[in-house]
């Protein structure tokens, strides 16, 4: 038993420093991007399209014969920029009312849930698709559309935990003391909702991810030159019935990416839960 | 020791993350008729003890030594069929909470004739038979019928009878009884008590009995074991531990017990005299209303205190007595401002106050501060003691800076704890350590009436008995006016000098403490007088007579107020039920 035990746990520690070391390569990546491209993500580097791969053209060339590794770099930054702006707005959206609500309860909660059941409810996809049609595309109405739609879902959370708290004994003492909401909010329930939260933030990177890779597939995310890791796969997936490897590459980082982020967040429960054990 | 029914011999269990073993060393054997009380405060290893009787080890904890051996098997290296096989058979566990432990959607026939299923002993009929019989020698109402009902359609009491029922059901060699009566009022202690030891001398099984409460013990174990961090520091016969303790640990215990019981000596002994009824009140409640639901005429849906009035006096203790459900915590919700009263007033210094504390100043917040019966739930895990202290000195006084350190090095110091405690988290407090803080906090606002709701019954009596001295010596040396509101009378008795006892939200009887405790009046108080727990042999007896003595003029008594509650008229009102 013992011995299960020792091999879970050496599994635990491999799933934690792959996904560790993913999201360190990425992030790095995304930070120096333009100095450790080795062509300009614009430049046409062969006339070939779809060009196989060579000494200096790592990865071969897009449909236009420009770099691809220049490109998936320069994408990176855009793709992992736009995500984590989009999940900020996101947490600090949902957050804050999720905790406000589960704190007042009556009306506000009741209204603040019924627009958030209404966000949840419509497919994430076709709202995106109407408001790109309606505001046009553009990186600023993107990453407000994820933040929206996601903030839902984060509300939901923020809202549960909060509602496991105010029952309890310390509140009521800050309530009897006559604390301001903003004092409870993230004085006395902040800190014990923090972890879950954080745990919640990079699963909802990783949707944000692929919530934005699909828009752009599609076509309605950010528009060419610019492109992230979505767009890639799009531009070059005319290539796939040639045999190129073009539109694989920037598909697997946006999956080993995605499957980083949620591999982390397991092993944060993991060890929160052996804490708890211990 | 080969006519032993349960033999634990050098037992050793220890955390899997390493650190001091949760049980040390222990050896202790039980025989046939014979109830062994396993006696400690909370972290003693008492549970983890009764556990391996059962063949079971809590997750996280390991064997490092010893064996436990019951009727020949050795339970430890037993493979899981075996200890299926005697589990429930002839070994027996009863749990501390019923309510968590029965099935809210199996009718309790089905529950407690299960064990047999299980075993194929017997036939169906011949189970429900047995278990028929059980209820009748257990004192349940209607033996043949209450056990089609389902578990949420007994009370309280009731309920851990069936479980008793439940564990004795296979006719166990052993029963392992884990505080079966500590979540429990002390009336329905009494009822529950009286049938367990029926029930263990009818079928001449052999018992350990986990408690914490030495008098409970003395009324029904043959032998006692003193436990304390996991050692065994003291074992005797029931009538040597409590006659001549040797131990200085079980000395205290014992002390503290008796302490713990009305007697004599404590009766208003150490109280100052009452304050003179010329002085104005400093906080009165009159004719205060309160419940849930909708108000209507001054009445809510469901009323859980009923024209209630009560006058506090400067460096006045007034102990308010109830039993769960008698309104008690909604009343220190009430004065405190959490709940707005119905009907009725609450005036301090004759300046009648707000219902709700959001339109109370500043002032009348800071003048009345509540302290919670539980300091876990009511200290924040996630701030440190100075943090927690520091705040209301800021809010209230707007301390800061170094001014604010040395005041809360006072207050943790008026609480008698050290000032470097400033830095640590609750978390790295005992039970009473945090009790201490949570009274501190209170403290700092620098109140002039403190509610204490049940701030002892979550704490070992030697703990619980250093809180309630500390009570005392703060509210003679700042002058508070205390409310304290217990369900323990005999915590009370040494404390209060006015007493208000609660039944259904309604006052039953109030005054002096001497003269309510001493002479009571109504039926209701003399119960719960006659229920508090003695350390002495007899007790237990006494107290069922006078149970039955009371039960008409109780049954009376709630019939004329016809609120159903969760109290002595229990085994009354299910002749009455649907």
């Amino acid at each position: 038993m013992l011995n299960v035990a020792a091999v879970q746990r050496r599994g635990i520690r491999l799933t934690l420093w792959f996904s560790i070391l993913i999201i360190g390569i990425c992030a790095l990546v995304a930070i120096f991007g333009p100095w450790i491209v080795p062509h300009d993500p614009t430049e046409f580097v062969t006339d070939e399209p779809f060009g196989r791969p060579q000494v200096g053209i790592w990865l071969g060339s897009d449909y236009l014969g420009r770099d691809l590794l220049s490109r998936l770099i320069d994408g990176t930054r855009t793709t992992l920029v736009m995500a984590l702006v989009a999940t900020v707005l996101a947490h600090l959206l949902g957050d804050c009312l999720g905790l406000l609500a589960a704190l007042r309860g009556g009306w506000v909660d009741a209204v603040i849930s019924r627009i958030a059941d209404l966000i949840l409810s419509l497919p994430k996809i076709i709202v995106g698709l109407v408001i790109v049609a309606a505001l046009g595309s553009s990186v600023l109405v993107i990453v407000m559309l994820a933040a929206v739609v996601y903030a839902a879902g984060v509300f939901r959370i923020a809202r549960a935990l909060g509602s496991d708290l105010v029952g309890m004994d310390f509140i009521k003492v800050a309530k009897s003391r006559g604390e301001g909401p903003g004092w409870i909010l993230f004085s006395e329930i902040f800190p014990h909702v923090a972890q879950p939260l954080a745990a919640d933030f990079a699963i909802r990177m990783s949707f944000a991810i692929l919530f934005m890779s699909s828009l752009s597939f599609l076509g309605l995310g950010v528009q060419p030159p610019l492109a992230d890791w979505g767009g890639l796969v799009r531009e070059n997936l005319g290539g796939l019935a040639g045999g190129s490897l073009a539109p694989i590459f920037p598909a697997m980082a946006i999956a080993v990416t995605s499957i980083a982020l949620n591999l982390l967040v397991d092993n944060i429960g993991e060890q929160q839960l052996q804490k708890k054990g211990a | 020791m080969t006519s032993s029914v349960l033999n634990i011999q050098d037992l050793v269990v220890e955390p899997m993350a390493g650190g001091r073993p949760v049980v040390d060393g222990i050896s202790i054997s039980v025989e046939r008729g014979e109830v062994l009380a396993l006696i400690g405060a909370s972290g003693s290893g008492k549970t983890t003890l009764a556990l391996a009787a059962l063949g079971h080890l809590r997750p996280g904890l390991r064997v490092q030594n010893g064996s436990v051996t019951l009727d020949g098997t050795e339970m430890l290296r037993a493979a899981p069929r075996m200890l299926r096989s005697l589990r429930g058979r002839a070994i027996a566990y009863i749990a501390q909470s019923a309510a968590a432990a029965f099935n809210p959607r199996m009718r309790l026939d089905a529950q407690i004739t299960e064990v047999s299923r299980v075993h194929r002993s017997r036939s169906h009929k011949e189970a429900i038979q047995t278990a028929h019989r059980l209820y009748g020698r257990l004192d349940l109402p209607n033996p043949d019928l209450v056990g089609s009902r389902f578990p949420h359609q007994v009370s309280g009491g009731q309920l851990q009878r069936f479980m008793i029922a439940m564990g004795l059901q296979e006719s166990p060699l052993l029963l392992v009884c884990d505080e079966p009566t500590s979540a429990l009022d002390v009336t329905t202690q009494v009822e529950v008590l009286r049938a367990l030891k029926q029930g263990i001398a009818d079928n001449n099984t052999a018992a350990l009995f986990v408690s914490h409460d030495l008098a409970v013990v003395s009324q029904i174990a043959t032998k006692i074991a003193v436990l304390r961090s996991g050692r065994m520091i003291e074992f005797g016969t029931a009538r040597d531990i409590l006659e001549s303790p040797k131990d200085a640990y079980t000395k205290e215990l014992v002390a503290a017990s008796k302490h713990m019981t009305i007697s004599p000596t404590s009766r208003g002994g150490s109280v100052a005299p009452a304050p003179g009824p010329e002085k104005a009140p400093l906080l009165a409640v009159q004719k205060v209303v309160a419940g849930f639901g909708k108000v209507t005429d001054g009445s809510p849906s469901v009323t859980t205190l009923n024209d209630i009035s009560l006058n506090l006096r400067k460096g006045e203790i007034v102990a308010v007595i109830g039993e769960s459900g008698s309104g008690k915590s909604t009343l220190a919700r009430v004065i405190a401002g959490l709940h707005p009263a119905a009907r009725g007033e609450i005036y301090m210094d004759g300046k009648r106050l707000a219902g709700s504390v959001e339109n109370r100043t500043v002032s009348e917040r800071r003048r009345i501060q509540l302290v919670f019966q539980s300091a876990d739930t009511a200290l924040n895990q996630k701030h440190s003691v100075g943090r927690i202290l520091g705040r209301v000195l800021k809010f209230f006084h707007g301390t800061s800076g170094s001014a604010r350190e040395t005041r809360v090095a006072e207050l943790l110091k008026m609480v008698q704890l050290p000032p470097e405690y400033a830095n640590r988290l609750p978390s790295q407090l005992s039970g009473g350590e945090k009790q201490r803080v949570n009274l501190a906090r209170a403290l700092a606002a620098e109140p002039e009436v403190l509610i204490c709701d049940e701030i002892t019954s979550a704490l070992d009596t030697i703990v619980a008995e250093s809180i309630i001295r500390l009570v005392e010596s703060l509210s003679k040396e700042l002058g508070l006016g205390i409310i304290f509101i217990s369900h323990d009378l005999a915590t009370v008795s040494a404390l209060a000098q006015e007493v208000t006892v609660l039944r259904h939200g309604r006052i039953v009887e109030s005054g002096s403490t001497q003269a309510v405790l001493s002479a009571p009046q109504n039926p209701y108080t003399q119960l719960l007088v006659s229920s508090v727990p003695q350390a002495r042999p007899g007790w237990l007896e006494e107290a069922v007579a006078t149970r039955n003595r009371l039960r008409h003029a109780l049954e009376a008594d709630r019939s004329s107020q016809a609120l159903a509650s969760d109290g002595v008229g229990n085994a009354l009102a299910i002749t009455t039920g649907p």
